[in-house]
C-alpha cells in the first residue's frame, strides 16, 4: 500500500509516520507538503500529528484551507483511505470531511500517557484486524481532544457505529476516569459516513514496536494495508 | 477603509473550561460576586473597501468561512469607518 504523509508547517509526527510506513510495516511512502496537490500515486494519505499553523484561531483551521486539503477531499471522495490523527483529526473536523470539533482539554492540561481504547466497530477499513470489544493501548498527546458534536450529529455516529475507538479502563468500561480529555460519550475516534475517513486523538504510530511500549498501532494500520490486497 | 472590530464567542451550549477556570481565578481574588465567565476571541481587522455595505458583507463571509467555527461559535462585528489611507507618493 502507498502511504502519503502530509506534512503542513508545523506538522510534527510526520517523522513518527514515516519510520513505522518504511521500516517497520516495509510500505512504499512519502512525504507530501500542503502546497503539493497531487495524491493519485497514493492508496491511503495519512494527515499527522502536530501544530499546524502553530493552533492559531482554532486547531486545524489554517491548515483546512492549505492547497492540499482539496485534494485530499477529493481523494477521499474517490473512497481511497485517508486517517487524520491528533491535529490531523481536527484538521479534518475543520474541513468537514469528519462532523464535530475537538475542544480545549476540560482540564485544560497537556496530556501525554497512554490510553485504553475500547475497539467498537470492527467493521471499518481501520479495524477489521482487532475485534469489536477488544481493548487496545495506544499513547495520546494534545491539549485539544476534547470532541464535541451537536446531539444530533452523536446521535447519528452512534446508531450509524460510526464511533470506532472510545476511551475505556483497562478492562474495556466506558468510565468518565477513563475519558482522558472530557470527550464525548469517551469518543476517541470516528469515521465518516462512507467509512473511509478515519479521526483519532490517540496517536498509532507511536505504539508500533515493542521497544516503543507496544504494537496494538499496527492493529489500525493493518487492517488498512488488507483493504488494497482484499 | 473600515476597521472590523470581530468578537467571536462560545455557543451558550458548548462548556467553557477556561472561562470557568478565570472565574475560580476571580473568587481567588475575592470577586465572590462573579457568577459566569465566558471567555472568547477578540480581532480587529482593517479593510480597505470605499463601500460600508461591501466591507460589511466581506467581513461576514470571513466570519463565516474562517474566523469562526459554526459547530461551537457565534460571531458578531462592528464597523468603523477609517481615514483613507493616504495615496502612495504623497507627502513625505
Amino acid at each position: 500500500m502507498r502511504f502519503g504523509v502530509i506534512v503542513f508547517p508545523g506538522t510534527w509526527s510526520d517523522r513518527d509516520c514515516y519510520h513505522v510506513f518504511e521500516d517497520v510495516l516495509r510500505q512504499p511512502v512519502s512525504y507530501v507538503w500542503h502546497k503539493e496537490t497531487d495524491l493519485s500515486r497514493f492508496d491511503c494519505v495519512v494527515l499527522p500529528g502536530g501544530f499546524s499553523y502553530g493552533d492559531y484561531l482554532r486547531p486545524g483551521a489554517i491548515a483546512r484551507f492549505s492547497p492540499v486539503m482539496a485534494s485530499v477531499e477529493r481523494f477521499a471522495a474517490e473512497g481511497k483511505l485517508v486517517i487524520g490523527i491528533c491535529n490531523g483529526f481536527q484538521i479534518l473536523c475543520e474541513a468537514s470531511l469528519l462532523p464535530g470539533v475537538l475542544l480545549t482539554n476540560a482540564h485544560l492540561e497537556y496530556r501525554c500517557q497512554w490510553v485504553n481504547l475500547r475497539v467498537e466497530n470492527d467493521f471499518t477499513p481501520f479495524s477489521s484486524m482487532c475485534k469489536r470489544g477488544q481493548v487496545l493501548r495506544i499513547p495520546i498527546s494534545h491539549h485539544d481532544g476534547n470532541y464535541f458534536a451537536d446531539e444530533n450529529t452523536l446521535n447519528e455516529l452512534e446508531t450509524t457505529g460510526r464511533v470506532v475507538f472510545r476511551y475505556c479502563t483497562s478492562g474495556g468500561e466506558i468510565t468518565p476516569d477513563a475519558n482522558p480529555n472530557g470527550a464525548l460519550h469517551n469518543i476517541a475516534g470516528i469515521v465518516n459516513k462512507r467509512g473511509n475517513v478515519l479521526g483519532m486523538m490517540p496517536h498509532p504510530e507511536r505504539a508500533c514496536e515493542d521497544i516503543l511500549g507496544g504494537e496494538d498501532g499496527r492493529l489500525i494500520f493493518g487492517s488498512a494495508m488488507r483493504v488494497l490486497t482484499k | 477603509m473600515f476597521l472590523a472590530k470581530v468578537y467571536v464567542v462560545l455557543k451558550p451550549t458548548v462548556n467553557d473550561p477556561q472561562g470557568l477556570t478565570i472565574k475560580g481565578g476571580l473568587h481567588t481574588l475575592g470577586f465572590g460576586s462573579v457568577k459566569q465567565v465566558r471567555a472568547g476571541k477578540y480581532m480587529e481587522i482593517q479593510i480597505d473597501e470605499a463601500d460600508v455595505a461591501i466591507a460589511r458583507e466581506k467581513v461576514k463571509a470571513m466570519c463565516q468561512k474562517l474566523l469562526a467555527n459554526p459547530v461551537i461559535e457565534t460571531y458578531r462585528f462592528d464597523l468603523e469607518a477609517l481615514p483613507a489611507p493616504a495615496p502612495a507618493g504623497s507627502g513625505r
